[in-house]
């Protein structure tokens, strides 16, 4: 049921892990409705260059939250914030029906991680 | 790779001695079993045999036999076929939280429908207790249903006990023992039941093909008209040959059930026992009520599916309640109604053993789950090693 590029991320998942001085994290999804992810960035001026994911889910889960971040690495955090789920999908060369909603949630913990970090900068700066 | 398949509640192989006693009812003996002629007749004995065999291996009288396409359609036709035929005495129907969707659904279904229905909660082991079921019963309760074994977590309920209870109310009794056919002991006289479903893919015959026994006297409102076959209880040309795989397999798993049984329970422990090692892992259901094929554990942390198909990398088949794998945004009905959080539930596996696992298939199996679970883990948000 799931491409080949699905299956490649899920057994062999890209940037795995925490960065523990992270400039931004994210985190959205809930355990009720079995998918979390946790997505970690380091920005260095104004460029995405680590990212690390960890995420409770589903085989789509998981390959979508690894492509997000092979997706976002060396962007611009303007560059990366308008990366959409569906772009993620296709970048995985499709997900089945089913998973397009409830484990396609990797652009939205990219957001959040963006939002994140962009307060911070904003405490940093006042 | 060796493939290991450890789904057995889900389906089975058919048996090659059945497929054998099928095969010429697809083509020499092909005949209609309502037709007058020879190729009928034959036809028409075959499917008296088969009718006689499920019978006498149910406790029953073959008259109290309708084959059916199958368990969802025998609980379909157990449910709605006593719903209808006496709502004119009442419109209350009890069933439990934990049943096949084939009767949970039916049932919400008919409450839809202008009946009202009470759904048993259960224990912590997903067992139904017969004292709630006395509780449950009111003046107007027509049909109790409860399954005689979960298929998820293969706890088996009290089903003779719950029988004695709803006999003595008046209430028509249904049970769908499609995870017990071939398994335990199906005699509906100690079972105290009115109404009993089977399906034929469970224990090694083919898919599309099951019976419900149907206690003499009980009356059943049909599902499908047009035509007096089974009685007027089923229209339809009878699937001739499905019956007689049916009727095969069931005594071939009823002959050596006692045999298989124990071997499959000592499997069943040395899974249960080896998943058990693996921190944060928890047994689910019962574990002396249990059948004897059925392994359901859940491990934190981690979602079902991503399991499965780590699995299935290693060539190994399983099961698991998580949404995913259940079609719904939901984890398993029936490990919530256990009391698991959602959490929690995601994580399950269920292993199910058959005539074709061996004691190498279970080492197997226990090798390489903890890897796959450690993976899982390490890559989990929810997990602080």
């Amino acid at each position: 049921m799931y491409s080949d590029k699905v299956m490649d991320h899920f057994t062999n998942p890209r940037n795995v892990g925490e960065i523990p001085d992270a400039d931004g994290v994210g985190e959205v999804g809930n355990a009720r409705c079995g998918d979390i992810m946790k997505l970690w960035i380091k920005v260095e001026n104004n460029v995405i260059t680590d990212i690390k994911f960890k995420t409770f889910g589903c085989g789509a889960a998981i390959a979508t939250s690894s492509m997000i971040t092979e997706l976002a690495i060396g962007k611009t955090v303007e560059e990366a914030e308008q990366i959409t789920n569906s772009q993620v999908a296709e970048a995985l060369e499709g997900l089945p029906p089913v998973k397009m909603h409830c484990s396609n949630l990797a652009a939205e913990a990219l957001e959040a991680a963006i939002e994140d970090y962009r307060k911070r900068t904003a405490n940093t700066a006042s | 790779m060796n493939r290991i398949y450890m789904d057995h509640a889900a389906t089975t192989p058919v048996r090659p001695e059945v497929l054998e006693a099928m095969l010429p009812y697809f083509n020499t003996e092909f005949g209609n079993p309502s037709s007058v002629y020879s190729w009928g007749r034959s036809a028409r004995k075959a499917l008296d045999s088969a009718r006689d065999l499920v019978a006498e291996l149910l406790g029953a009288s073959a008259s109290e036999i309708v084959f059916t396409a199958g368990g969802s359609e025998g609980a379909n036709m157990a449910v709605k076929g006593v719903a209808w035929a006496d709502q004119g005495r009442g419109k209350h129907i009890i069933t439990s939280a934990i049943e096949h969707h084939a009767v949970l659904d039916t049932v919400l279904w008919l409450e839809k429908q202008g009946f009202e229905v009470t759904v048993l909660p259960v224990d912590e082991f997903g067992s139904v207790s017969p004292a709630q079921v006395r509780e449950a019963l009111r003046p107007d309760t027509i049909l109790v249903s409860i399954m005689h074994a979960n298929n998820e977590v293969g706890t088996i309920q009290p089903i003779s006990e719950i029988g004695a209870i709803v006999r003595e109310h008046g209430a028509k009794f249904h049970t769908d023992a499609v995870q017990t056919a071939g398994v335990l002991e199906l005699d509906v006289q100690a079972l105290n039941v009115d109404l009993l479903s089977i399906s034929a893919h469970k224990f090694y015959g083919p898919k599309g093909v099951g019976a419900l026994y149907v206690r003499k006297g009980v009356r059943l409102h049909p599902l499908v008209h047009g035509g007096a076959q089974e009685k007027g209880r089923r229209a339809g040309t009878e699937n001739t040959a499905g019956i007689v795989g049916m009727a095969k397999a069931l005594e071939l798993a009823q002959a050596e059930r006692v045999d298989e049984n124990a071997r499959l329970t000592k499997m069943r422990d040395r899974l249960i026992q080896g998943l058990q090692k693996i921190p944060h892992t928890r047994v689910n259901g019962s574990l002396e009520q249990r059948l004897p094929n059925n392994v359901n554990v859940c491990f934190e942390f981690i979602e079902g599916e991503s399991m499965l198909l780590n699995l299935d990398l290693r060539g190994i088949a399983a099961s698991s309640g998580s949404a995913c794998t259940s079609g719904s945004l939901d984890p398993s009905h029936v490990l919530l109604a256990m009391g698991l959080s959602h959490e929690i539930a995601h994580g399950s596996l269920r292993l199910t053993l058959g005539r074709d696992n061996t004691e190498a298939d279970v080492d197997v199996v226990l090798q390489e789950v903890p890897g796959i679970v450690e993976r899982l883990r390490a890559m989990s948000p929810l997990y602080q090693g």
